[in-house]
């Protein structure tokens, strides 16, 4: 199961923070600041995985891409496929990007409702219900007519 | 994403304004977008919460508004402030009529509360009533909501919506509630059991979303207990089949690979179907073969599924042929440039070793290229590979790759995770002791105390216990050469405390073993261990019982020991120390130095950390003197229990007959006594029962004298006495007089010769009356109803000498503490004198040290003087505490010795 998705940028500020899991205020902000100085190190050529055994208990990975001034980062256990979930990555910024029209990081802050209307559509409560941009689009277009 | 590339000016486009918000919004953002240091956008979230506590408040906020107010809060949230002053607004939201903002209020709310909150039950009745709304996309909107907020408790109070909505006209709703029911599975199987043949159902659903939604909930419960869905096989592997050969709507497609999140969901399941079952394996075959072949390896999706068909064949029953191909696909994963698809093919190849372990020499270059690779992800991963992969012949290397990478990481998750990994094979591969020790060294060195102390306790026990064989010359070896690399580690700075613990025991041990070193040099080289770490007095423990066996070993081959001013000066300062095992430590160092050459070399021979020591817990060499000294008038043993008992009583009753005849009356549920006991002598392994048995007819005949009573008001004072040590205590005494003073590092062998052939009499007359004193009458309750019997023990020669002596020697002896001992003999004496009656505190108070776990040291000498009373009987059976225990408490080394320390006794002497 996916047990959280964050989108945070480069400076580390998260600009989407959706946890399936129950965790404090404080827990939450923890893991946000060890996500972004596990994956600040990175180089660009580095395989998009990173175990989080620490961060978020036993045989979870970090499966995060970055885009531009974003890294969007998905924590998944061993349920989850970790290709997969790269291209679960893909498909919710090409979603972003059609309902945004060259979606930017300020889109994100400030259409937080409607960024997080996506993420629902495709993930809901931990599980993938969904992976086709198009349906996407129109199940969010459909609730902000 | 090429146009995402263009985010970076993200914050200097930020005042167009045209994402809808309000201006202050847009403000905020940018302020704290531009904020310098972490202080000031502190500053600027604070000043906003001010506002927005403010503003929430004042009446009649337009709902437009509110919502903005309350994702401003959501926003402050996110970057970690409290904003749970407008939770309740939220809360409100939820109710609102309108669509856009019933979801913000839902958004909201499952941002900001967790399934436990106390404000969740205002919202389960609107959650109840957009269950049933009409329009499916508030039904959408409360199912989400569902997902995040029902616990354990609120599940009854909407799962019947639920259930319903899972026939709902809209694929998505039907989708959603399939989604919501696999939530309350996973919080608690039980409330949704009895649904699985619904779920079984949607897997048929005429819209394939809902099926693999299905599929989700399916790969969890199958999880849990793959019985109940062993007979899904066929249907899933058909469904899998469509997928693969295209046959679900385009719009399951994913850059042209047919649905492939379905094939991958469905693989995860099918692994889990059939492991270990033949016949469900075989039905897959067919499916995976053609997955294989049709499955495109050019692209990310197309290698996921890959990728996850190897993992299932490697998880079901094996086929030959198809993993062939696996390790094909895996080769050309590894051989891939891309790091995402080398971490997949070292993962799967540690999957496909477990299977046909020789597939991996294959790849030994492409491994080696992602151990050396600086991708630190790819690097672990290949550990766990290699750790996978580790046979005797490989070890030495392994293990020297696991080493060099924990020097260079920082991370203690891993140091520890990888050093228990490095410990595990090193134990199980060692190709010598030699390269262990050495391994050893280097994970304390690196990882310090992340290493657990049995880690060290194993290899003190190695490095004493060599390889365990004949062969002495090799274990000398073995020895110095460890004592060499410990002087020379000892030249970094900062080291563990664990590995210091370990190099004072081992210089103590066998520092000056080869001759090479002077005992003045490894004395010096302790006390610099000591400096290192002023605070640590667990380690000072250590080198204070390292420098006792050393000067102990010099004394005992005739030298004189000078002390070095520094180690003068650690010692004086000890004996002031809070510390009292550390007290304890120091006193039996100076009287150990006081002792004879003779008395030392038995009490701390050289290298005798690993002999046996047995002891004869019965103490059957006691019963000749015990059989004398109730022939001689004495009163009979009684247990811990009966005298506490008595304590209670005589407490309370000025009388101590009063005492005794209240005290068996107190005590119904005691066995009758049974007055064959008397008769009834016995073997040793009697002892305790008749003890019990027979304290009760003592009690009555014998009458309490000023003695006992002394004896249960230290008894109290020293905290609850029980069984064994008590037990031990009667040992003691006997032990001491017996075999003089035996050390824990005294060979059982040893003890036992001079137990048997009843050594200097001399001697014994004073031990004897000191034995008397407190606890003779134990040890006469203990034995004195054998006396009659028809074993004789062992120490039968012991018994003539003991009685005589014994049964009059009263408690009036004892407290004479003689730490001044002219001759030789008499010094002896004059040691154990005042042992015997430390043996009791110390244990005691040893029992109440050792709760507290710091000071495992002190439960150590505690053992040690356990294993010092038994020595003394080698011929009863040995206990495998004190065998097991042998190497470690052997550190301590010496008995305690209370000559010096009389006040310490004086409780019990009255």
């Amino acid at each position: 199961m996916i047990d959280a998705v964050l989108v945070m940028n480069t400076q580390g500020k998260p600009r989407l923070a959706k946890f399936y899991k129950s965790l404090s205020p404080v827990k939450q902000q923890e893991i946000v600041r060890k996500v972004y100085s596990g994956l600040s190190s990175r180089a660009e050529h580095f395989c998009n995985f990173v175990e989080a055994d620490e961060i978020f208990g036993a045989r979870t990975k970090l499966v995060y891409k970055h885009f531009a001034t974003l890294y969007f980062v998905f924590v998944i256990d061993s349920g989850e496929s970790e290709l997969g979930i790269l291209d679960l990555i893909q498909v919710f910024v090409e979603t972003l990007d059609s309902i945004f029209k060259n979606v930017c990081e300020l889109d994100i802050v400030f259409n937080f409702n409607k960024v997080n209307t996506v993420l629902d559509e495709i993930v809901m409560g931990g599980q993938v219900v969904e992976t086709n941009s198009t349906e996407i689009v129109k199940s969010v277009q459909e609730i902000f007519k | 994403m090429e146009q995402l590339k263009t985010i970076g000016r993200e914050l200097a486009m930020g005042s167009q304004g045209v994402w809808g918000s309000s201006k202050e919004f847009l403000e905020l953002v940018k302020t704290i977008g531009e904020a310098k240091s972490k202080a000031e956008e502190e500053r600027i979230v604070l000043a906003e919460i001010e506002s927005l506590k403010r503003r929430i408040q004042e009446p009649d906020v337009p709902r437009k508004k509110m919502k903005e107010y309350i994702m401003r809060l959501v926003y402050v949230e996110m970057l970690g402030h409290d904003a749970s002053f407008g939770y309740i607004h939220a809360v409100k939201m939820t109710h609102d009529d309108n669509l856009l903002l019933k979801r913000s209020g839902y958004l909201a709310v499952t941002l900001f509360l967790n399934e436990d909150h106390d404000l969740i039950i205002l919202i389960i009745n609107t959650i109840q009533k957009d269950l049933k709304s009409d329009n499916y996309l508030v039904c959408c909107a409360a199912l989400t909501a569902v997902c995040r907020l029902i616990n354990e408790e609120t599940i009854p109070a909407v799962l019947p919506q639920i259930v319903e909505l899972l026939n709902h006209q809209k694929e998505l709703v039907r989708k959603k509630a399939v989604m919501a029911l696999h939530r309350f599975f996973q919080r608690s199987p039980s409330t949704v059991s009895h649904l699985f043949p619904a779920f079984q159902e949607r897997l048929c659903d005429r819209d394939p979303s809902v099926m693999s939604a299905v599929l989700c909930a399916l790969y969890d419960m199958i999880l849990v207990n793959v019985k109940p869905f062993k007979h899904l096989v066929a249907s899933l592997v058909s469904i899998l089949k469509q997928a693969v050969e295209h046959r679900l709507p385009k719009s399951y497609d994913y850059h042209r690979t047919p649905a492939p999140f379905v094939q991958i969901k469905l693989l995860k399941i099918l692994a889990l179907l059939g492991t270990g079952d033949k016949a469900a394996s075989e039905n897959m075959f067919n499916v995976l073969g053609d997955i294989l072949k049709r499955s495109d390896s050019t692209s990310n999706i197309g290698n996921a599924i890959l990728y996850e068909c190897v993992r299932t064949l490697t998880s079901i029953y094996t086929n030959p042929r198809l993993l062939q191909n696996a390790a094909e696909i895996t080769a050309k994963f590894l051989k891939s440039d891309n790091h995402n698809l080398k971490y997949m093919g070292i993962d799967a190849l540690g999957r496909l070793i477990k299977i046909t372990p020789e597939c991996a020499e294959n790849h030994q270059l492409a491994v080696i290229d992602c151990l050396e690779d600086p991708d630190d992800t790819l690097k672990r991963k290949t550990l766990d590979l290699l750790y996978k992969m580790t046979k005797a012949n490989n070890v030495e290397v392994i293990v020297e790759r696991m080493v060099e990478y924990i020097r260079n990481i920082s991370d203690n998750h891993y140091k520890t995770e990888i050093s228990s990994r490095v410990i595990e094979l090193a134990e199980r591969y060692a190709p010598s002791n030699q390269w262990f020790i050495q391994t050893m060294n280097q994970v304390f060195e690196i990882a310090g105390d992340l290493v657990p102390q049995k880690v060290a306790h194993d290899l003190m026990r190695l490095i004493a216990e060599g390889a365990g064989e004949e062969d002495e010359d090799a274990d000398s070896h073995l020895r110095s050469s460890a004592v060499q690399a410990y002087l020379q580690i000892l030249k970094e700075p900062k080291l563990p405390s664990i590995l210091l613990q370990v190099i004072s025991w081992v210089l103590g041990e066998y520092g000056i073993a080869d001759g090479s070193h002077s005992a003045e040099f490894i004395i010096g080289k302790l006390c610099d261990i000591v400096a290192t770490r002023p605070g640590d007095d667990k380690l000072k423990g250590y080198v204070v019982s390292a420098i006792t066996k050393i000067c102990a070993f010099e004394k005992a081959a005739g030298q004189t020991v000078d002390l070095i001013p520094e180690c003068v000066s650690f010692i004086e300062e000890l004996y002031a120390s809070h510390s009292t095992d550390l007290q304890q430590r120091i006193y039996e160092f100076h009287a150990v130095l006081k002792l004879d050459r003779d008395t030392i070399a038995s009490i701390l021979p050289m290298d005798a950390s690993c002999e046996d020591i047995e002891v004869d817990k019965d103490l059957s060499f006691l019963n000749s003197f015990v059989e004398s000294a109730l022939a001689n008038g004495s009163r009979p043993y009684l247990s811990d229990n009966e005298r506490r008992g008595m304590g209670a009583m005589t407490t309370l009753a000025s009388n101590n007959d009063a005492g005794t005849s209240s005290l068996l009356r107190f005590q119904p549920y005691e066995k009758p006594s049974i007055p064959e006991p008397a008769a009834a002598l016995v073997t040793a392994s009697h002892y305790s029962q008749d003890a019990i048995d027979q304290h009760d007819i003592y009690s009555k005949s014998s009458s309490n004298d000023g003695t006992r009573l002394k004896l249960e008001g230290v008894q109290k004072k020293w905290g609850r006495p029980t069984y064994t040590p008590e037990a031990q205590v009667p040992k003691n005494p006997i032990n001491i007089s017996d075999s003089v003073k035996v050390s824990s590092s005294a060979a059982g062998k040893e003890a036992s010769s001079r137990n048997s052939s009843a050594p200097p009499y001399t001697e014994r007359k004073q031990p004897s009356q000191e034995i008397s004193a407190e606890k003779k009458k134990l040890a006469a309750s203990l034995f004195g109803s054998k006396a009659g019997e028809t074993k004789a023990k062992p120490a039968a020669k012991l018994q003539q000498n003991g009685t005589s002596k014994k049964a009059p020697a009263k408690p009036t002896s004892p407290p004479a503490p003689a730490p001044a001992p002219p001759p030789a003999d008499l010094l002896d004496l004059s040691d154990s004198l005042p042992q015997i009656p430390s043996v009791d505190p110390v244990d005691q108070l040893a029992d109440l040290i050792s709760v507290d776990s710091s000071a495992a040291t002190s439960t150590t000498s505690l053992v040690e003087q356990v294993l010092d009373a038994g020595k003394v009987a080698t011929k009863g059976p040995s206990p495998q505490a004190s065998l097991q225990k042998d190497s470690v408490s052997r550190q301590v080394g010496v008995t305690p010795s209370g000559g010096t320390n009389p006040d310490l006794f004086k409780d019990l002497f009255g």
